[in-house]
């Protein structure tokens, strides 16, 4: 088994503060593709399939040219056959490979999951730990103009329920190559949603292979009013609606959940009893998702530290509208969760 | 009303004498025990100790014994919730199957699977599903690590006839074609879905064979009632993917006895004919494999009865294992949701 070996060999770094040494900044793509590339590289069991991955766009250019480096024996485009390669890559990681599956879009998963959610996620407990599914499918939530209720989809909290799955939504390109390295290393079936508004940015990156741990949340800031919870581009817009109370001397622990599940309830739990006052905000639907979640472990472990309602900012109960003027009414924006964040640090119980 | 007609050759066209008696004699046993485990579970079913839906075998067992004997030890099988068959045919372990059964903690998966998830991985049954067709994709996997490993390795899956009205089997048949994947796809077609006949389900204007066929796999369709032509099929289609030459579908047509699940025949419901079953039971794979074995002077009724008495103390020392083994502990629930 290399991973084990790889990642003693680095020294585990579960922060980003090395980033004050600025040494090497990376696209959030090139984050990722440096993580695959790695990893095809160490363990000869790895293998990346999708449908567009050895195009020339290459999967947002998270998969560009790999092929070219590693044979079309183990990058491989596919058959639309969504929930079929999905078991393939099951049946395949059963076996002792580590496939690596990406989507351009999540709403696609919602074909995979027989596979998914009858299978992969459970193939390990029902024949008592004898085997192992150690698969990672990767997905871009596809927020952008016009994606519309079938191209847009930020499906976690469908996905939240079902035992035996790893859930991880990566926030900054340091998160998304050590969370795609921990994913690949990982011995479970892992979901991996990335955000499309995310990728274009830049941040610190180093070389090599690192690991961070799936399951443990990290505070992006610390603060006194109140805690926001969130994991990929909702934490970017939580730290903008932040920033703009700054003026008037508002602080928040902010906590990047960097995995949805397992959820790190102690560091939600650690936050709220400090401040008192708890705002979830997700990419996905409010209800019944990871806001959902979030707000009832707080309710349900924390209550006595509460001094204002939890509050939460996803997605309204309806599909997403294609049409641009539609989409500004139905997406959380830095404004909205700025009055959220008022309203919960105004209104003590 | 018979519907579903036997249209084979029973033994006529097949050669016995090319076989050692040794093989025939394991062929024949192994049918033997597993119809004699299966109608003793299905004896011992109504006092509700066994809390497990179970799925007989019972008029199929020659396709799960004459494939698992074409495979080699090392080749892998993957099955739909119809496990008993394969699973004993392939070798798994009689004590830890029953164990599962009655829900003990050393059951063959430590009475987290049930009777529609009997694994044994020490012999190569690797893995089923419950779900219809859902075993297909993930034996497309195996296959495929099979094939990326340069193993050699055979897979061999299991499903019925509606797995073929599922997008997932077809997706699976493309893949495989595609990529020449070493895996052999057996169908067993015993024309019913639960209540529901194959007619109701899928054009009768077309052989389950033939449509396969049209995706450009190569595809037979034979009795298996014929354990001899299942044997031969299988060993065939093995070699063919042993060498790199892809996949092979294989329809088994052969009939089941009993009701979909639990004890007992439930055609007194009404949804196939009493003579429909009758038909077909007096060409039950056993009893035709036996009288051709007795007509070539291959075995005796002395034989089988010391064989059958040897398997009733073997099945019966099984059951009494499994009724005296510890029920799992509840601290042991949540073991194995996540691998470490």
């Amino acid at each position: 088994m290399p991973w084990a070996e790889a990642f003693l060999n680095t020294q585990t770094n579960n922060s980003e503060n090395l980033a004050d040494s600025n040494e090497r900044h990376l696209s959030y793509t090139d984050a990722l593709h440096e993580a695959l590339d790695l990893a095809l590289e160490l363990d000869k069991k790895a293998f990346i399939l999708g449908q567009g991955v050895n195009d020339p766009i290459g999967m947002f250019g998270v998969t560009t040219d790999l092929y070219k480096k590693f044979s079309e024996e183990r990058v491989f485009d596919t058959p639309l056959s969504e929930e079929g390669m999905t078991g393939m890559c099951a049946g395949a990681a059963m076996n002792g490979m580590r496939p690596v599956y990406l989507h351009n879009r999540p709403d696609f998963l919602l074909l995979t999951f027989n596979q998914l959610v009858n299978h992969a996620s459970k193939m390990h407990y029902m024949d008592e730990g004898h085997t192992n599914v150690p698969m990672v499918i990767w997905s871009a939530i596809g927020r952008g103009w016009g994606s519309g209720a079938q191209h847009s989809q930020a499906v976690q909290g469908l996905l939240l329920s079902v035992p035996g799955l790893k859930i991880i939504m990566p926030s900054t390109p340091y998160d998304a190559k050590g969370l795609m390295l921990s994913a690949i290393a990982d011995n479970n079936p892992v979901v991996i949603f990335e955000h499309r508004w995310l990728m274009k940015q830049n941040g610190y990156v180093p070389e090599g292979i690192y690991k961070i741990p799936i399951g443990e949340g990290i505070y992006r800031t610390r603060g006194e009013d109140l805690t926001i919870v969130g994991s990929s581009h909702a934490i970017a817009l939580a730290q903008i609606a932040l920033d703009s109370l700054a003026e008037e001397g508002v602080t928040a622990d902010v906590i990047d959940l960097r995995t949805i599940k397992p959820l790190d309830e102690k560091i939600i739990i650690e936050s709220v009893k400090k401040t008192g006052r708890i705002l979830v905000v997700d990419t996905g639907w409010a209800m019944g998702g990871v806001c959902a979640e979030v707000g009832c472990l707080v309710a349900e472990k924390a209550f006595e530290y509460l001094k204002a309602p939890v509050r939460r900012v996803g997605l309204p109960d309806s599909p997403t509208p294609a049409g641009f003027t539609l989409e500004q009414y139905y997406y959380p924006t830095s404004e909205k969760i700025a009055d959220a964040i008022k309203l919960t640090i105004s209104n003590d119980k | 009303m018979v519907k579903y007609k036997y249209k084979g050759q029973g033994y006529s066209n097949t050669d016995i004498n090319k076989y050692s008696k040794e093989l025939l004699l394991n062929l024949l046993f192994s049918m033997i025990r597993i119809r004699m485990i299966e109608e003793t579970i299905e004896s011992k079913y109504h006092e509700d100790q066994m809390k497990s839906p179970i799925h007989l075998v019972i008029g199929q067992e020659a396709t799960s014994v004459g494939a698992c004997a074409a495979l080699k030890v090392t080749d892998h099988i993957y099955s739909s919730h119809r496990t008993h068959g394969n699973y004993l045919a392939k070798g798994g372990d009689l004590k830890a199957m029953m164990s599962e059964l009655f829900c003990r903690a050393n059951g063959c998966c430590g009475s987290r699977g049930g009777s529609m998830h009997l694994i044994d991985k020490s012999v190569g049954m690797m893995s089923t599903s419950a779900i219809v067709s859902g075993i297909v994709p993930i034996a497309n996997g195996a296959a495929m690590a099979s094939k990326m490993k340069n193993e050699g390795r055979v897979i061999g899956v299991f499903f019925g006839d509606a797995a073929m009205e599922e997008g997932a089997f077809w997706e699976s048949l493309n893949f495989a074609i595609l990529k020449k994947l070493p895996i052999i796809y057996l169908c067993e077609n015993n024309f019913y879905s639960v209540c529901t006949p194959l007619d109701k389900r899928q054009p009768a204007s077309v052989e389950l064979f033939d449509k396969a066929a049209g995706f450009g796999i190569e595809a037979k369709q034979i009795d298996a009632t014929n354990l001899l032509l299942v044997y031969e099929t299988v060993l065939e289609a093995a070699e063919k993917a042993r060498n790199g030459g892809g996949p092979t579908f294989i329809e088994n047509v052969a009939y089941r006895l009993r009701g979909h699940g639990g004890a007992g025949d439930d055609s007194k419901s009404g949804y196939r004919g009493l003579d429909e079953v009758d038909s077909w039971q007096n060409i039950c794979p056993i009893h035709t494999l036996q009288n051709e074995m007795k007509n070539h002077n291959l075995i005796d009724e002395n034989t089988i009865n010391d064989f059958q008495n040897r398997t009733q103390l073997e099945i019966d020392e099984a059951f009494h294992h499994a009724v005296s083994s510890p029920n799992p502990s509840e601290d042991s629930l949540m073991q194995h949701v996540y691998a470490d």
